[in-house]
C-alpha cells in the first residue's frame, strides 16, 4: 500500500462514517508500558486527560501520532498506545513539521517541556507557531529541569535556588504565552494539572483549533520544585489568584466572582464589583483581538516591578485566530503542480533542453 | 583572414573577471556550445565565498576553467592554452595557470590606473606595459569601448551596456575555437525576450561584434582558427550537466522507481543549496521541499517524513552536517530511511566555503556520538551523481538506514557530458510497508523484528493495529521497547553494525576501473579525484608501468571483494584532497600499509603534480626494497 493510498482510505472514511470508529474509552489509548514518573508527579493527570480526551476526538488510533522531545514529560508517548516518537532535545516540532506536512490526514500532538521547547528547542518552537503548522503542542511547564535533576529553566522565576543556581537565579525568564504571541502563534491558551475538568476541556479546544495550538499547562514537579503553582492550584487561594478566561464573557473573579478587570484605555485595573462597577464595566473577553491577548499574557508582570496590584493569572484561551496554515499551503502546492504541469515526465525532465547525439 | 584550421585534440581555456563580470555564465554559455559540438569536456567553476568581493581586487576575481576536446576529457586541465581576463587582478590571479607561451586575452579598460591599484600593482607598474608578459602572446582589447561602438547607439544605461562586457569575450572566443552562436543567441532570446527585446537584442549584438572582431582585426589576420574535433565517446544521445544537477535528477527518478513521495528537508549553504533549487522545481513528481530555519530541524524534519513513509532527504555541507548529527543518530536507532547529502567543502569550521575538499570522511564513518553505523556512497564525477543519488535511495529503503552521499564542491559544479538513462532502464526499488493487523487474528505487532537482511519493516502511521512508539532510547531486540539490560545493549549494537555489513551483498563488487586485477601498484580513490587519476594511470601505463586504478563508489561498507583485491598488489596508493582519511580506514580495516597521497588547497589534483607524486612515491618504496 502506498502513502497516497493510506491517505486516500483516510478521506473515504472520514467521507463516509465517522461512527465506524470503534467506541473507544480512556483505557484504549493506555500502552502495556509501565509509567515511570516519581509518584504525585503532575504528569499523572495530564495523560489521564489526554487519554481521556482521545475518544472525543473522533479519530481512529492508527491516524494519532504523539512526538516528544527529551526531559520527563517527553517519555509520554511511550504511555500512549497510538503512533509515537520520543525523539532528541528540542527537536519535536521539527520532526512534526516534516511529518505533518508529508502526511496532511495525521492528528499529530507534540509533547514538550519549558527546557525542551524554551531553551534547546526556543528556535523551532517559535518557527512552528510562526508557520502554523496543523499540530497541537502541549507545554508541560513546570519551571525546572527535572529529568537533569534539578537545574533551573528558562522559565524559571529570577532568584530562585537550584542545584545550579546556589546564589539565586539571575536569569530573566521566558514567558511562554507572550513568546507565543510574538511569535504569531494562532492558538495560545493556559491550564494546570489540579484541574483536570478545565485542562481535558483545552485539550479537545486545542485538537479543534486548525493550526498550531499551543496550550501551556503548569505542571507540579514534586520533587525539585514542588509547589511553584500552588497559587493557582491551591482551591483555598485559587478564586483569587486564577482567572479563567471565557470568549465574550467579562474578566470576573474572587471567592464570590466578586472582583473583575477592568479596562482604563489600554491600562487593566482590578475593581470590586457591587456599588461603584457591574459586570457592564468589565472588560469583555475577545479571543480574537490579539493587543488584549498580548496584555492578558502579561498579567503577572504588572507592574513589572513586581510593585502594587498583583492580577490573577489567566487560563483558558487567551488568543485563536484562523489564519493559513503551513502544511496546507505546501499541500496545495504540489497539488497544483501536479494538476497544472502536465504530466511528470521522467524521460523529458532527464533529456533537459539540449541534446546531441555521438554515432 | 584565416584559412586554414589548426586541429587540437584538446584545448583549456580560463575566463577570469571581477566577480560582476559575469564570467560563470560566459564559462557555463562556452561549455554548452562545446557540448553540443561533441566535444567531450571537463569544467571547474571558481568564484569567491562573498557575492561581491570588492571590486577590481584580487579576492573578488571569479574563474571558470574549461578543457575540452576530441578525447576524453577527464579533468578541467592543469594549465590553460587561453585565459581570458578582464582586469588586472584576473590576470594576477590567474597568470600561474596559464601554460608558457599561451594566450592572454586581456581587457585594456580594466588596466587603468585605478584598476592597477586595486589589484596591488606598483605604483606605475601595467604588466601589459612592462614587457613582463613577453613569454605569452598578448591579446589587447578595449572590450568596453568595444561594446560601446556596438550597441552605443541603443540608449542602453551605462549599467547595462557594462553587463554586455563579457559577451564580446565570449565572441570572439567562438571565432578563435570555431564555435557557432547559435545556442547562445538562443539561450539570450529565452532569458531576456520575453520581458527585456532590448536587452537580449544588445547582448547579441556584442557577442556578434567580439565574433566579428575575431574574423576582421588585424591582430587575427596571421592566426588560424583552432578546431577541436568532436569526441569518440560512446555512441548514444548526450546532455551537459553539473553534479548537482545530476544528483537532483538522480533524486527524482529514484522516487518515481520507488513510487514513493519525497522530502528534503535543508538549510541554504554553500556549495549545496543548488540541491534545494533544483528539487523545489519538481514538486509535479510529488516532491515536497522544506526550508528549515536551521540544520538541524532540516534533518529532524526529514525524519518526521520518514516516520510518516516518506523518503526523507536532507542536505549540506560539512558545517551543517556537524549540526545534523544527533539527528542522524537517531535515525540510526529509529531504522528509518534517510538519505543524507553532504557537498563538501573545505573545513574546518567555516574553512574555504567556495573551495573543494574531501575531509568529511570521518566524519561521514564516525562523527556520531556512540556506535552508529550507516552507509556511505560517493559518486566519482558530475554525471556519477545521478547514479549514486539513485543508489543511495535504494539502498536507503532497502535497508531501513541512514546514507551519506559524499559529494564535494569541485564535482557538484563541475559538468560533463552525460549519456542520460532512460526511465525504463533504471531498476524498481521496491518498498513494502507493515501491512494493517487486527488484534484478535493476528499476532502482536513486534517493531523491531526483522527478516535474515536484519531488516525491520517500515511500520508508518496511518495503518490500523500497528500503533507504536519509537525513539532514540536503546530498543529492546524485537519488542523495540526501551531497554537498559546490559546484554540487550551489546546485542543491539552487534546488530546495527551488522545489518550496515550486509549491505554488501546488496551493492556492487569492486572493479578495476583501469589496468590488472593485481600487479605492482594499484591507486585507490573515491570521490572527485577519479578524472586525475584515471588520466594519471592511462599515462603511466602507456609509458610501461605496471599499475592500476580502482575507485571506491561504496565506501560504507566497503565491497565484499575489496580485501582480495587490494592484497594483489604490491603497492597501494590513496590520493585524497585531505590529510589522509580513507588510506586510514583502509590500513586499519585491511592491515596493509598503504600509502597516502595528499593535498588541502580547494582544488582537484592536477594531473602533472599528480603523476609526479606517484613516480616519486613508488621510486621511494623501490629504494627501500632494493
Ligand atoms: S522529576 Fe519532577 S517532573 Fe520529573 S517525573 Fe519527577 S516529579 Fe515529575
Amino acid at each position: 500500500m502506498s502513502v497516497q493510498t493510506i491517505i486516500d482510505n483516510f478521506v473515504k472514511e472520514n467521507e463516509a462514517d465517522l461512527n465506524t470508529l470503534p467506541d473507544y474509552s480512556g483505557k484504549d489509548f493506555s500502552s502495556d508500558q509501565d509509567v515511570r514518573w516519581c509518584p504525585g508527579c503532575g504528569d499523572y493527570t495530564i495523560l489521564k486527560q489526554v487519554q481521556n480526551a482521545m475518544p472525543e476526538l473522533g479519530i481512529a488510533k492508527k491516524d494519532i501520532v504523539f512526538i516528544s522531545g527529551i526531559g520527563c514529560s517527553s517519555r509520554f508517548p511511550y504511555y500512549m498506545d497510538t503512533f509515537g516518537m520520543h525523539s532528541i532535545h528540542g527537536r519535536a516540532p521539527a520532526i512534526a513539521t516534516g511529518l505533518k506536512t508529508s502526511r496532511p490526514d495525521l492528528t499529530v500532538w507534540i509533547i514538550t517541556g519549558d527546557g525542551d521547547s524554551l531553551s534547546i528547542g526556543a528556535n523551532h518552537f517559535t518557527q512552528l507557531l510562526r508557520r502554523n503548522v496543523n499540530v497541537n503542542l502541549l507545554l508541560f511547564n513546570n519551571e525546572i529541569y527535572g529529568l537533569t535533576k534539578g537545574q533551573y529553566s528558562p522559565a524559571s522565576p529570577k532568584g530562585m535556588v537550584t542545584k545550579s543556581t546556589p546564589y539565586g537565579s539571575i536569569d530573566n525568564p521566558f514567558n511562554p504565552l507572550a513568546l507565543s504571541l510574538g511569535a504569531d502563534g494562532s492558538f495560545v491558551a493556559r491550564a494546570m494539572d489540579r484541574d483536570p475538568k478545565h485542562l481535558k476541556e483545552m485539550i479537545l479546544r486545542s485538537h479543534k483549533h486548525q493550526g498550531t495550538s499551543m496550550l501551556e499547562i503548569y505542571q507540579n514537579c514534586i520533587v525539585f520544585n514542588d509547589g511553584a503553582f500552588e497559587l493557582f492550584t491551591d482551591k483555598k487561594t485559587r478564586p483569587q489568584e486564577a482567572i479563567y478566561l471565557e470568549h465574550e464573557q467579562p474578566l470576573v473573579f474572587g471567592k464570590d466572582n466578586d472582583k473583575g478587570v477592568r479596562l482604563d484605555g489600554l491600562n487593566p485595573e482590578i475593581v470590586q464589583l457591587g456599588d461603584d462597577y457591574s459586570k457592564d464595566d468589565l472588560w469583555v473577553h475577545d479571543e480574537q483581538d490579539s493587543t488584549k491577548a498580548h496584555l492578558l499574557s502579561k498579567f503577572f508582570e504588572h507592574p513589572p516591578n513586581g510593585e502594587g496590584v498583583q492580577f490573577p493569572r489567566p487560563f483558558g484561551v487567551l488568543y485563536a485566530i484562523d489564519r493559513p496554515r503551513y502544511d496546507e499551503g505546501v499541500v496545495a502546492q504540489v497539488q497544483l503542480a501536479k494538476e497544472t504541469q502536465g504530466e511528470a515526465n521522467l524521460d523529458a525532465l532527464l533529456q533537459g533542453n539540449e541534446t546531441w547525439v555521438v554515432k | 583572414m584565416s584559412t586554414t584550421d589548426q586541429v587540437r585534440e584538446d584545448v583549456t581555456i580560463r575566463f577570469a573577471g571581477d566577480s560582476g563580470d559575469g564570467m560563470q555564465l560566459t564559462g557555463s554559455l562556452f561549455t554548452n556550445t562545446t557540448a553540443l559540438l561533441g566535444n567531450d569536456l571537463r569544467t571547474l567553476p571558481e568564484f569567491p565565498a562573498e557575492i561581491r568581493a570588492p571590486q577590481g581586487t584580487v579576492p573578488g576575481v571569479s574563474s571558470f576553467q574549461l578543457q575540452f576536446g576530441s578525447t576524453r576529457i577527464l579533468t578541467p586541465g592543469d594549465e590553460c592554452d587561453a585565459l581570458v581576463v578582464m582586469n588586472s587582478a584576473a590576470l594576477k590571479a590567474n597568470l600561474s595557470l596559464l601554460k608558457k607561451g599561451g594566450t592572454i586575452i586581456a581587457n585594456t579598460a580594466g588596466f587603468d590606473k585605478k584598476n592597477l591599484n586595486l589589484a596591488k600593482y606598483p605604483e606605475g607598474i601595467n604588466p601589459l606595459e612592462d614587457g613582463s608578459l613577453s613569454e605569452y602572446e598578448v591579446i589587447e582589447i578595449d572590450v568596453n569601448s568595444m561594446v560601446k561602438e556596438a550597441i552605443g547607439d541603443m540608449g542602453l544605461g551605462y549599467k547595462d551596456e557594462d553587463r554586455t562586457k563579457n559577451m564580446f569575450v565570449l565572441g570572439l572566443l567562438y571565432w578563435m575555437y570555431n564555435r557557432p552562436m547559435e545556442s547562445t543567441m538562443d539561450f539570450l532570446n529565452q532569458k531576456f525576450g520575453k520581458k527585456n527585446p532590448q536587452i537580449a537584442d544588445a547582448n547579441i549584438r556584442v557577442l556578434k561584434a567580439g565574433y566579428y572582431y575575431g574574423e576582421t582585426a588585424e591582430i587575427f589576420n596571421s592566426r588560424t582558427q583552432i578546431t577541436v574535433e568532436q569526441a569518440d565517446l560512446e555512441p548514444g544521445t548526450y546532455r551537459n550537466i553539473t553534479g548537482n544537477e545530476a544528483l537532483v535528477l538522480g533524486l527524482v527518478a529514484a522516487a518515481r522507481k520507488s513510487n514513493m513521495p519525497m522530502f528534503l528537508g535543508t538549510y541554504p549553504i554553500t556549495p549545496a543549496s543548488d540541491v534545494l533549487h533544483g528539487l523545489a522545481k519538481h514538486k509535479k513528481f510529488g516532491i515536497t521541499t522544506f526550508q528549515a530555519e536551521d540544520e538541524i530541524a532540516a534533518c529532524a524534519s526529514a525524519i518526521g517524513a520518514s516516520f510518516g513513509g516518506s523518503i526523507g532527504v536532507t542536505s549540506s555541507s560539512g558545517p551543517g552536517i556537524a549540526l545534523k548529527g544527533e539527528a542522524i543518530g537517531l535515525a540510526v536507532m529509529l531504522e528509518l530511511p534517510l538519505v543524507v547529502l553532504n557537498i563538501q567543502r573545505a573545513g574546518p569550521s567555516t574553512g574555504m566555503p567556495t573551495k573543494t575538499e574531501q575531509a568529511d570522511l570521518m566524519q561521514a564513518v564516525y562523527g556520531r556520538n556512540g556506535e552508529s553505523p550507516l552507509l556511505i556512497v560517493a559518486p566519482k564525477s558530475p554525471a556519477d551523481c545521478f547514479e549514486m543519488a539513485f543508489e543511495a535511495v535504494r539502498i536507503s529503503l532497502e535497508h531501513m538506514t541512514p546514507v551519506i552521499f559524499l559529494s564535494d564542491g569541485y564535482i557538484a559544479n563541475g559538468s560533463e557530458p552525460w549519456k542520460f538513462p532512460q526511465e525504463k532502464d533504471l531498476v524498481d526499488i521496491n518498498v513494502e510497508f507493515e501491512k494493517p493487523r487486527h488484534a484478535e487474528e493476528d499476532a502482536p505487532f513486534m517493531p523491531y523484528k526483522r527478516d535474515d537482511r536484519l531488516v525491520r519493516k517500515w511500520a508508518i502511521p496511518g495503518t490500523a493495529g500497528i500503533e507504536h512508539r519509537v525513539g532514540g532510547l536503546e530498543k529492546e531486540d524485537v519488542t523495540g521497547n526501551v531497554s537498559y539490560d546490559p546484554d540487550n545493549h551489546q546485542k543491539m549494537t552487534n546488530i546495527r553494525r551488522d545489518k550496515r555489513d550486509l549491505v554488501a551483498n546488496n551493492i556492487p563488487e569492486q572493479d578495476i576501473d583501469q589496468g590488472n586485477e593485481s600487479g605492482d601498484v594499484l591507486i585507490l580513490g573515491w570521490g572527485g579525484t577519479y578524472g586525475s587519476i584515471k588520466t594519471v594511470v592511462h599515462q603511466l601505463r602507456k609509458e610501461g608501468m605496471d599499475i592500476s586504478h580502482a575507485h571506491l563508489r561504496y565506501i560504507n561498507p566497503f565491497p565484499k571483494n575489496l580485501e582480495k583485491l587490494l592484497k594483489g598488489f604490491k603497492q597501494v596508493i590513496v590520493p585524497e584532497i585531505n590529510d589522509g582519511q580513507l588510506v586510514r580506514l583502509i590500513r586499519s580495516e585491511f592491515m596493509i600499509p598503504a600509502k597516502p597521497i595528499n593535498k588541502v588547497k580547494g582544488r582537484p589534483f592536477g594531473v602533472s603534480e599528480l603523476k609526479q607524486e606517484i613516480l616519486d612515491l613508488i621510486g621511494e618504496e623501490q629504494a627501500v626494497i632494493s
